[in-house]
């Protein structure tokens, strides 16, 4: 109904008009923009932690330990008198560099495993999909607790562990489209001009898939940082004393009963972070999906 | 009663699209008398959907707004609360739309939304309600309904189907029926049926049908009164046969012109291009004369397949055994000439659209060869394939889905030249540039991405796509089917055009037997995956000797009411279905010839 309505060609150029559109659907729920600006705001604290932190992070004081928050110690420090605040902004980076890192990992070998079961097919495509359907049965934290006592906790090991918890999502959420675009006649099209099969994948299929994973990459983050937080809270995180919010939070849970606000502040940031990260992944759902652009 | 069933007055529907009113349907009046049968004929975008709506008022309020009078024997429409309005709807007006698939709910059984109608609007009780049903399934001629009234919808054909929707909508005997389009997903021989039905339905009711269409042929068979829409304004209102015969407005005139009519061609040896004729004063320009002689009848054959069989299994059970064989394309044998066009015609599901894609091997053949300039496609490894491909192209039906939405059009034209090293940077820039000059495209449209095209223009640029590679043969599958009456002239006008100017052999699948009988050289009928007839066209089209092609011919909706083919009562039947079990053994058959280059498919004879 509504193609009938409007058949004059508009004339903006199409990448300014797309960014627009976009841009007006991402508007649509305010929200997504506090998770975007939560999101920029804490890797500019990270990256900037050397700058901004008041303490050394390492720096222990046995005179001033388990204090509670105040003029010098905002968010007072630790069982070693480590300056919580600054561990705080120095454990963001630990944690973004291992989420990031992991969710980049997981995506490109995610997409490309359910590109190429998509596209191909057949036994194939039966036999890798069977294969991710096992390591999805196992629960994330479990399958990254085994490959972490497997290969002992460093933070190569740990992004490794964790992006291999999340390969067989991403290898789903590549799959279903893909097989959905490779049946549009512009795909025959292809092949009848002689286009191989990478050219196929690599220039007509994963263009039109990515908005999708970019998505599912936006709340696979938020998921990495919840495990490595889990890893390191069960033990099996960096090693000390570098820190991590989920070594905080075990660190400080001995003395939880008396000192609160040594598991408040990372507990905090973590929801923090989570959350903003969902939001930020809906936020973009709605932005790419042309189905809701359209409708406004 | 004597006025009008419907009386529509200065109707006026807006949307609002990104903030702004944009109007759908500006001032529209017209009136339907009890027992008429009204058709609005327009090309997409003129408002004939959206005036079917608004009568219903079925237009989102948040994003639509109906203004002006709606009628219905007095009673204003639009003045009605919802509530009320929802008594008027399928109890005075009912509805059919264009796919049957859709607009059945597919987890409840036919005879149960039927009568599910009568419960709601009538007050019958359960038993009354079914056996009502059972009388309606009876009216629209379905066969043995008793035992189809615990089918669910799936288990019906798209015809069947539509005669439910009819069924459903007529349950309450509603004064006028809107029919948006209801044929148009359907196949000819179908069609014929579904229309007949409305027809004789409609003497035996005496309502008043409102009929949505874009199709003339159809219009010339069912309407009484035309009402012929443009950009969402009435440009013509008037009896069929003075609209048919003596059109006034410009538009109307360019329309009808564009309108291929079965029988056109008698006396006219080659193709024939559409005349041209100016939307807004109506004088033609140019012509139509016969194209030039592009058959190379002394060369061999471009194109030679012979035996292409291709099957698809069905599997099943639990271990995943062949149970079945779709038997899509059943020995299939012709030639194809340089400069030669050959159609392949029939109805939905009869193979035309596999053998294409067999033959370019998007899908493996079975058996059989395929010959291309002397060389044997069917056993080529891949890298040969490649080589043989830049010689064979294809053009999809939907212009929609047949171009990459993320790709600008420059970029989706220079991709095979510079996959294939015809040229580099600005030589493949001047190639992509002539190439939309080619089919009448600006080459400064380059940068512009796909959905920035009208639908013809978009199978234009499928069209320079498949020229990139300077082909031979290109294999056209439904390449105008989706398009408009006059831009599907102009497509039809391209591609005679590159047919005199580059010698190309095309493949011209189709359903559509007008257009058919005006680009071919030769016309190949298939049927349930055979070629049941073949030869030059005009022997086939005046002279069919395979009573399929006959059936097929007399199906074909004529625009002419005067040729209004006499009541006849269709039979009502279906195409049957090309799976076969794993043992099934084919009647044998060979194609007869009976006129020097026409054949057709006839039994063996066991004796001989």
């Amino acid at each position: 109904m509504s193609t009938s309505v409007h058949d004059a060609a508009p004339v903006a150029p199409p990448r300014l008009r797309w960014l627009k559109a976009t841009i007006g659907a991402f508007n649509a729920n305010k929200t997504s923009w506090v998770g975007l600006a939560i999101v920029v705001a804490v890797i500019l604290a990270a990256v900037l932690a050397p700058v901004i932190a008041p303490h050394d992070p390492l720096e222990q004081n046995i005179l001033s330990r388990l204090q509670p928050p105040h003029d010098d110690f905002y968010l007072g420090t630790d069982y070693f008198g480590r300056d919580i605040l600054s561990r705080l902004l120095y454990g963001a980076r630990i944690s973004l560099v291992i989420g990031i890192a992991s969710t980049v990992i997981a995506m490109v070998v995610g997409s490309l495993i359910g590109l190429l079961a998509g596209y191909y097919g057949g036994r194939f495509d039966v036999v890798v999909m069977q294969a991710m359907d096992i390591l999805l049965a196992f629960p994330s934290l479990i399958l990254g607790l085994i490959l972490v006592a497997m290969l002992g906790p460093s933070v190569e090991n740990i992004t490794i562990a964790i992006a291999l918890t999340s390969i067989p999502s991403f290898a789903r959420i590549a799959r279903a489209p893909t097989i959905t675009v490779k049946e549009r006649d512009y795909i025959g099209a292809g092949r009848a001009l002689a286009f191989s099969d990478a050219r196929i994948m690599a220039g007509h299929i994963l263009p039109n898939i990515f908005p999708e994973i970019l998505v599912m990459a936006s709340l696979w983050l938020a998921n990495a940082i919840r495990t490595e937080a889990s890893l390191a809270f069960i033990g099996l995180g960096v090693k000390p004393p570098i820190a991590t919010w989920g070594g905080m939070i075990r660190e400080g849970f001995e003395n939880i009963l008396d000192s609160y606000w040594l598991v408040l502040a990372p507990s905090l940031a973590i929801l923090v972070v989570v959350f903003a990260l969902n939001v930020l992944g809906d936020g973009l759902r709605d932005a790419i999906d042309p189905k809701l652009k359209g409708e406004r | 009663m004597s006025g009008p069933v419907l009386s529509v007055e200065n109707l006026q529907t807006a949307f609002r699209v990104g903030g702004e009113w944009r109007w759908a349907v500006e001032d529209l009046s017209f009136d339907v008398a009890p027992g008429e049968t009204v058709a609005i004929v327009g090309e997409s975008g003129s408002g004939k959907s959206v005036t079917a709506l608004s009568i219903m008022r079925l237009v989102s309020s948040a994003n639509g707004r109906i203004q002006g009078r709606i009628a219905l024997e007095g009673r204003d429409l639009l003045a009605l609360s919802e509530e009320e309005m929802r008594k008027v709807r399928g109890n005075d007006v009912a509805m059919i739309f264009q796919e049957p698939m859709t607009s059945l709910n597919p987890v409840l059984t036919v005879g149960f939304q039927i009568a599910e109608a009568l419960r709601y609007h009538r007050g019958l009780d359960a038993g009354a309600a079914k056996a009502e049903a059972l009388r309606m399934l009876d009216k629209v001629r379905i066969p043995s309904a008793k035992s189809r009234f615990d089918n669910y919808p799936h288990q019906l054909s798209g015809g069947m189907r539509q005669r439910v929707m009819i069924a459903t909508a007529l349950a309450c005997k509603p004064k006028l029926l809107i029919a948006d389009e209801p044929t148009t997903a359907l196949d000819v021989t179908i069609q014929a049926q579904i229309l007949e039905l409305i027809k004789t339905l409609q003497d035996e009711e005496q309502m008043s049908v409102l009929f949505i269409t874009h199709d003339m042929g159809v219009v010339a068979e069912i309407a009484d009164r035309v009402v012929v829409m443009w950009k969402g304004k009435k440009l013509e209102d008037a009896p069929a046969s003075q609209v048919f015969n003596n059109p006034v407005h410009g538009y109307t005139k360019a329309l009808l012109a564009a309108v291929p009519k079965l029988g056109d061609m008698t006396g006219h040896g080659r193709p024939l291009r559409f005349p041209r004729i100016d939307p807004d004063n109506g004088k033609v320009e140019g012509k139509p004369v016969e194209q030039p002689d592009t058959v190379a009848a002394t060369e061999p054959p471009l194109l030679e397949v012979s035996g292409l069989t291709t099957r698809f299994g069905i599997r099943g059970g639990l271990l995943g055994r062949l149970r079945g064989q779709v038997h899509a394309v059943e020995d299939v044998s012709f030639s194809l000439r340089r400069g030669e066009t050959l159609a392949l015609v029939g109805e939905s599901g009869c193979g035309k659209s596999t053998t294409g894609r067999s033959i370019l091997r998007l899908v493996e053949p079975s058996f059989g060869t395929v010959r291309f300039g002397g060389r044997d496609v069917t056993g080529l490894g891949k890298s040969e394939l490649r080589d043989v491909r830049r010689e064979m192209q294809m053009i999809f039906q939907d212009p929609f889905a047949s171009l990459n939405p993320r790709k600008s059009v420059g970029s989706a034209l220079a991709e095979p030249i510079l996959v294939h090293g015809l040229a580099k940077g600005n030589e493949a820039r001047e190639r992509v540039a002539e190439l939309l000059r080619k089919v009448g495209l600006a080459p400064e449209m380059h940068v512009r991405f796909p959905h920035e095209f009208s639908g013809g223009q978009r199978q234009r640029i499928a069209i320079a796509r498949a020229l990139a590679l300077s082909p031979k043969l290109v294999v056209a599958d439904e390449a105008v089917s989706a398009l408009d009456v006059s831009v599907k002239a102009q497509v039809l006008n391209l591609m005679l055009d590159l047919q005199a100017e580059l010698g190309l052999a095309y493949l011209f699948i189709s359903h559509d037997m007008a257009v058919v009988e005006r680009v071919s050289h030769r016309v190949a009928v298939m049927y349930l995956g055979e070629i049941v007839e073949i030869g030059p066209r005009e022997a086939v089209f005046s002279d069919p000797r395979h009573p399929y092609t006959r059936k097929l011919l007399a199906a074909v909706p004529v625009p002419d009411p005067r040729r209004r083919a006499l009541r006849r009562e269709l039979a009502v039947d279906e195409l049957p279905s090309p799976i076969r079990k794993l043992d099934w053994q084919a009647v044998p058959t060979a194609l007869v010839e009976v006129a020097p280059g026409h054949f057709i498919r006839q039994p063996v004879d066991a004796r001989a």
